[in-house]
């Protein structure tokens, strides 16, 4: 009684959020990659190998094809990426990282050049952005398929370039359930996201550098400091 | 064998030299010998005139970095915006910055899940749909300053998110599987509990594309 109510709610969903679910993953709003490399596919934060530091992975432009996903794929000069940083639980950024690529002039390779993490003043904040151009932190060459580059300066390590998508989700299977098509998941499930590609940028950044968090937010580890992160695709105007 | 050994001699002098020219105490940047970042040169390993390689500050000079960029998508916790977002907000959600989402979004995520649970009461957090749909609502992931970090390992919550993390089942339990995490059986997990490639314990730790 309670299951077949839930999905006759489900069933009467369907058609409105069908439509909606296969345009509004994060991830699946990039298929057609033309028009969208502003789209983020996935957000990571976590302690690095060296438990001094913190690991942001940003992925762009999901669902890649194997064998050739930098043809299918290429990161935007337009599109600057920005991991917020919120140091005093108030949801406005405090330090903020900020990543966008260009052409290295001397060595004329496609490069990511990463600025901070910059200390961000209440009037800075916001959907709009300056790049703050002064204070380049690194930068490096982005990677191919086969050959990856990585560098370290200032503290800090870099990587931009195709990765296989760390996601996992049976997709297909979640959609028809939404749409009545089906009305559970089934054991084993199918990874929809299995042997596709996606565009990352990985910074990881010793911890002093972004000064201490915050307690109290979690209401379920009241005891633990944290941060709060969140990343944002801003297009040049 | 004296030649041998002079030359070993040697050889122990010359790499010795190698390490040492380029020390520098100060860590400042700058460097002790003959390459340094503010000869007027390109050498050693930069890759531009003082700037770039291993030891000088990235080049970046004669890029342009200017204009203002304006925000087009956002994400902090996994998979809200596609679970919560409906119709005519999807857009306005990745327009918003976290500060104002939840006098924005809370009460249509609420709705929402209700309409996807219509028996929702409390979840395995003991977060009724009020006090779930606002911290879900606020999109930031929290990521804690020391220690471990994950979404759920079973002790942890909502402490980081890792590669490794089954983020999907942690949201499908919450929204569906009731006070106790164990109501809609086939609903609170899509049975995909890993990634199909192996992460590296290393930097940059996602795995080598297909």
């Amino acid at each position: 009684m309670k299951k077949t109510r839930i999905f006759a709610v489900l069933g009467s969903l369907a058609l409105a959020l069908l439509s909606v679910v296969l345009i509004a993953a994060d991830h699946l709003d990039a298929p057609d990659i033309a028009g969208t490399s502003s789209d983020i596919a996935d957000f990571y934060a976590f302690q690095g190998e060296d438990p001094n530091n913190l690991v942001f992975v940003v992925d762009v432009q999901g669902l890649l094809a194997p064998d050739r996903p930098t043809e299918q794929a290429v990161f935007d000069e337009n599109v600057l990426l920005e991991i917020n940083i919120d140091t005093n639980n108030d949801l406005v950024e405090d330090k903020v990282i900020q990543m966008i690529k260009r052409v290295d002039p001397t060595t004329m390779e496609d490069t990511m050049y990463f600025f901070g993490p910059l200390t961000v003043q209440e009037s800075e904040t916001g959907v709009d952005s300056t790049i703050d151009a002064e204070n380049l932190s690194g930068s490096v060459k982005i990677s191919t398929t086969t050959e990856v580059q990585t560098t370290t300066s200032n503290g800090m390590m870099f990587f931009a370039g195709p990765r296989e998508d760390p996601f996992f989700f049976d997709f297909d299977r979640y959609n028809q359930i939404l749409s009545g098509a089906a009305t559970g998941f089934t054991d084993p499930g199918t990874d929809s996201f299995a042997g596709t590609n996606v565009l990352s940028v990985v910074v990881e950044v010793p911890k002093v550098l972004l000064g201490s968090g915050f307690a109290g937010a979690n209401p379920l580890a009241p005891g633990t400091p944290v941060y709060g992160v969140w990343v944002e695709a801003k297009r040049k105007q | 064998m004296k030649t041998y050994r002079y030359i070993l001699i040697f050889a122990t002098i010359c790499s010795t030299l190698l390490f040492v020219h380029c020390t520098d105490a100060d860590d400042n940047g700058n460097v002790i010998g003959l390459v340094t970042c503010s000869d007027g040169l390109q050498n050693g390993d930069e890759t531009g005139i003082d700037c770039g390689g291993s030891i000088c500050e990235p080049c970046a000079a004669g890029l342009n970095f200017s204009g203002t960029f304006t925000q087009e998508d956002q994400i902090g916790r996994p998979g809200i915006n596609t679970v919560f977002g409906t119709i005519g907000m999807k857009d306005a959600f990745n327009l918003t910055i976290p500060s104002e989402m939840q006098a924005a979004f809370q009460s249509n995520f609420q709705s929402n899940l209700l309409a996807l649970n219509p028996d929702y009461t409390t979840n395995a957090l003991g977060l009724d749909a009020t006090a779930f749909t606002t911290l879900l609502s606020n999109d930031v992931l929290w990521v804690a300053e020391t220690g471990i970090t994950t979404y759920f390992n079973g002790t942890e919550v909502l402490t980081g998110r890792a590669l490794t993390d089954d983020v999907i089942d942690v949201s499908l339990l919450l929204i569906f599987g009731g006070p106790a995490g164990m109501d809609n059986p086939t609903l609170i997990s899509d049975f995909v509990s890993e990634n199909d490639a192996s992460f590296s314990a290393s930097f940059p730790y996602l795995a080598n594309p297909f």
